[in-house]
């Protein structure tokens, strides 16, 4: 069962996500995924110490603490800094894109995205999580 | 959209999530940008965290809608995001028009997610007008010139995390000569909301908060470090002193002595960016070169102050907005009916849900004795009168804790209608001031979806017909400004809420002419009217003041539909009028709808449920006591005289009351209007749930709905405010309502079978 950890202010996107990543087409493609919700930046603190997670998926415009920060958090902790990092954000823009892997995320999906995108995208960092977890080579950047 | 994707119920789910939050997110920007004209008209100023609240509200907007396929909203949200952008970056200034716009743009927010359930057309054409005006709106979006200056020692890294608006934020408060603060905080993971709350309220008040950024290593499961970056015109002494707490600590951060050139901070390198670190410790000197050393240092880039013409100026003419639509042919009704319930609420019904368990579990035990005879007769009754006891008190207190998850503050729907009254006014070219009291006031969820389009409707009508223009008004003497205030407040088992106008007030002789012109009623009928009689013309069908109280083009709101709306939720409309002073309507409603405790009374042989909420006393009838004034019946009651209707007679009922057998009077009031009930039989007090009636008898006057009893009867239960409006009418018009009554009671399947 893969775990997944979404930080994400709007709470029908997180709906959004858990259905498509708990849906049986996904379950089909990674053997099946359970979906934590963190409401805030705050929330997703409070819940990265109950990981690991195989993958974690954030939003970048978030009050207090926005998503950038919280990658920077993460990539910063012992315990996460190679889980995969999906973000998910309307900021779309090329200079958003680099800044977002430049703090060390390893995907980058513009919204809105349709189910198949954000299967693709989870599928393939939980995929490279995996690799680089058995040492045959980092977790490379998309 | 995503019905290729997850499971079928995770996908509805989601979208019932969407058009939740996609509500909310549209009542929060109309009640932000209230607070915005607010502060525009009152200080010619605005906070600047409001209008990024109405930023983030529509940039959330726009990522839902793009989610769920709702491509028309993602659109506007999309040009809407551009121009409040530029609002909250200062690029272009917040003016009446723009604030016009965004108050639109609310309206069409609401009819287009009523659109997307399918419920209603999409109002495409109005979204292309706004579309097209917004894109004027929208500042050129010029290549910021990024002028460095030499500014305050920071982690570069700092500034790979900032979003935009932060930035800009930093770089403001910067240029408004705020020095930087950096208070380091410790929260604990269990308190943080309201730890983080109460740090956010201590900090308001000396200045604004940056950014948060997290600090620490993220393995320690109980603790959160923080380090919060603030702009204050304070020194750190006097900060601290505000700020405390057991781990808080506060530093000014140094000012970099000079200026040096450095990459523009708006594409931070990646390498930089990646530095680990926090936001700097205090180097040991304010020596530029000692942080430049160290290769953590960063200058901020400050963008020289928006030149005039930067802001661009909008020239927007009235006749380039969009014509609204109008406000009195939409629907401020919510578009979902969630209530938000704290959980404690449902943990204490959830102990009661426990209780009841108990109760069950005592039951089955209880049962299964007496199968086996292990218990006698005479303890049986007594065991299950005890648990009978528990559970009548346990089932009451989760009556009582489902209708206070039903309550919601009426503030709910006065807030959509301050929007409406900013909106006709200005449609009007009317200075309307709305006042509100008793906000606070709860009442059912389900009443408070229903009462928006009538409180509008009334809204509508005191600035269409009653609030005077501004000469007018300073002819006479009074403030140019008009005021119409919405109070609320309850009153024993009712709500009561009053639209009350100081406008120019209704000349009941007028408004008798203009109701015998109309054909409303005859000239014999008008001549016979109280004058409170002849104000409760207006809720006729067919009425219109237009003509008596000003001349300016109404839209001919129907009050009567007020008045139907308001009798379908149980409740009554008053009206009373000064000339010259304004008008006052007052609304009377229950406060809920969902159970409600009846009499029970016999009438012809069959039972009706008299809702107790309307109910003062039930006295035996001494027919000596009755006499008859004009055409009524009156009773006499401890020296005050009392109408009565024989309910026997006014439903039309035939078979003959035993005659030997006293009567009984229900004194029945709405309001202040009071009416005896005449009835054979008083039978007891019952809970009930109400049930409409069936389409068939939908549009019967006189019931509430029907109510089973358990025991296989059925019960109609009667609509006090209805059945007093209808007795108590004028004499002619009560007699036709008696005959009408009498011939539809007649039709009654339902009084037949009962």
């Amino acid at each position: 069962m893969r775990r997944v950890l979404v930080a994400e202010d709007s709470v029908s996107a997180r709906a959004f996500v858990r259905a498509v990543l708990e849906g049986p087409e996904f379950a089909g493609r990674s053997g099946g995924c359970e979906v934590l919700e963190a409401s805030s930046g705050f929330d997703a603190m409070r819940l990265l110490p109950r990981g690991p997670y195989d993958l974690i998926i954030t939003d970048i415009n978030m009050t207090d603490i926005n998503g950038l920060e919280l990658i920077r958090f993460i990539r910063k902790s012992a315990h996460h800094a190679s889980t995969p990092l999906l973000v998910i954000s309307t900021l779309r823009g090329e200079q958003d894109v680099e800044r977002g892997l430049a703090l060390g995320a390893n995907g980058y999906l513009g919204k809105p995205f349709t189910p198949e995108q954000l299967r693709e995208a989870c599928e393939r960092l939980i995929g490279a999580g995996d690799t680089a977890r058995s040492g045959a080579s980092p977790a490379g950047r998309p | 959209m995503l019905e290729g994707g997850g499971g079928r119920e995770g996908a509805d789910k989601a979208r019932d999530e969407f058009f939740n939050e996609a509500q909310e997110l549209v009542d929060g920007l109309g009640r932000d940008l209230l607070a915005l004209d607010a502060a525009l008209k009152k200080e010619g100023q605005f906070d600047a965290e409001l209008i990024n609240d109405v930023f983030r509200g529509v940039h959330t907007l726009k990522g839902l809608s793009g989610l769920f396929g709702a491509t028309r909203m993602a659109g506007l949200s999309h040009q809407l995001e551009d121009a409040l952008d530029d609002l909250r970056l200062g690029r272009i200034e917040l003016t009446a028009a723009v604030l016009d716009l965004l108050f639109q743009a609310v309206s069409l927010y609401t009819r287009l997610l009523t659109a997307e359930k399918g419920e209603l057309p999409e109002p495409a054409q109005e979204v292309e007008e706004l579309l097209s005006v917004l894109g004027q709106v929208s500042a050129r979006r010029a290549g910021a010139s990024v002028g460095t200056v030499a500014q305050y020692d920071l982690d570069p890294g700092l500034f790979g995390v900032l979003t935009e608006y932060e930035e800009h934020r930093l770089r403001t408060t910067i240029q408004q000569g705020l020095h930087l603060h950096r208070i380091r905080v410790r929260f604990s993971l269990a308190t943080i909301d309201s730890a983080l709350d109460e740090l956010k309220a201590a900090v308001r008040p000396h200045g604004e908060i940056i950014t948060y950024l997290p600090t620490g290593s993220g393995t320690d499961a109980e603790t959160i470090d923080l380090e919060i970056l603030m702009a204050s015109a304070e020194a750190p002494d006097r900060l601290r002193a505000a700020i405390q707490g057991p781990n808080v600590s506060i530093d000014e951060v140094p000012r970099r002595a000079s200026a040096s050139a450095r990459p523009s901070l708006l594409a931070p390198r990646p390498a930089e960016a990646r530095v680990p670190g926090e936001f700097g410790p205090v180097p040991p000197g304010p020596s530029a070169s000692a942080a430049a050393d160290r290769g953590r240092a960063a200058s901020l880039a400050v963008e020289p102050q928006n030149p005039a013409g930067a802001a661009s100026s909008m020239g927007l003419s009235r006749a380039a907005v969009p014509r609204a639509a109008a406000a009195g042919e939409m629907s401020l009704r919510s578009i979902t009916q969630t209530v938000r319930v704290d959980i404690r609420k449902l943990d204490r019904l959830m102990t009661i849900v426990g209780e009841l368990a108990i109760v069950k579990t005592a039951i089955a035990k209880l049962s299964d004795q007496a199968r086996t005879r292990a218990i006698g007769p005479r303890e049986l009754a007594h065991e299950l009168q005890r648990l009978n006891r528990t559970f009548d008190r346990h089932l009451a207190q989760m009556q009582g804790g489902i209708l206070e998850v039903r309550m919601v503050p009426l503030g709910q729907a006065f807030d959509k209608l301050a929007r409406i009254v900013r909106q006709i006014s200005r449609e009007h070219a009317r200075e309307v001031r709305l006042v509100v009291t008793g906000a606070e006031t709860e009442i059912d969820k389900l009443i408070v979806e229903e009462l928006s389009d009538p409180l509008m409707h009334m809204i509508r009508n005191a600035i269409d017909h009653g609030i005077e223009s501004r000469e007018d008004r300073l002819r006479v003497g009074k403030p140019p400004i008009g005021t119409i205030a919405l109070n609320a407040f309850q009153k024993a088992n009712h709500v009561v809420i009053e639209v009350e106008d100081d406008g120019a007030g209704m000349d009941p002789t007028a408004l008798a002419a203009a109701a015998v012109r109309r054909g409303v009623v005859s000239a014999e009928e008008a001549e016979a009217m109280t004058s409170r009689e002849v104000m409760a013309l207006v809720f006729m069908p067919g009425f219109t003041t237009k003509e008596v109280v000003t001349d300016l083009s109404g839209r001919g709101v129907g009050l009567d539909v007020v008045k139907t709306n308001i009798a379908k939720l149980g409740g009554v409309v008053d009206i009373a009028s000064d000339v010259g002073i304004g008008t006052k309507m007052t609304i009377t409603l229950p406060i809920t709808l969902a159970i409600i405790n009846v009499l029970l009374v016999e009438i012809g042989g069959r039972l009706f449920a008299i809702p107790l909420a309307n109910v003062d006393e039930a006295i035996a009838l001494d027919e000596t006591h009755v006499r008859a004034i004009e055409s009524r019946e009156v009773l006499s009651v401890r020296g005050a005289s009392l109408p009565i209707a024989r309910l026997q007679r006014l439903f039309g009922m035939q078979r003959p009351r035993v005659s030997h057998q006293r009567a009984f009077v229900v004194i029945a009031q709405v309001a202040d209007r009071r009416l005896g009930l005449v009835v054979d039989e008083l039978v007891g007090q019952r809970d009930i749930v109400i049930k409409p009636l069936g389409k068939s008898l939908a549009g019967t006057r006189g019931f509430a709905g029907a109510t089973e009893l358990g025991d296989q009867r059925v019960a109609l239960v009667i609509d006090v405010a209805a059945l007093i409006e209808e007795v108590l009418a004028s004499a002619e018009t009560r007699r036709l309502a008696q005959i009408e009554n009498e011939e539809s009671s007649r039709r009654h399947p339902a009084l037949r079978r009962a």
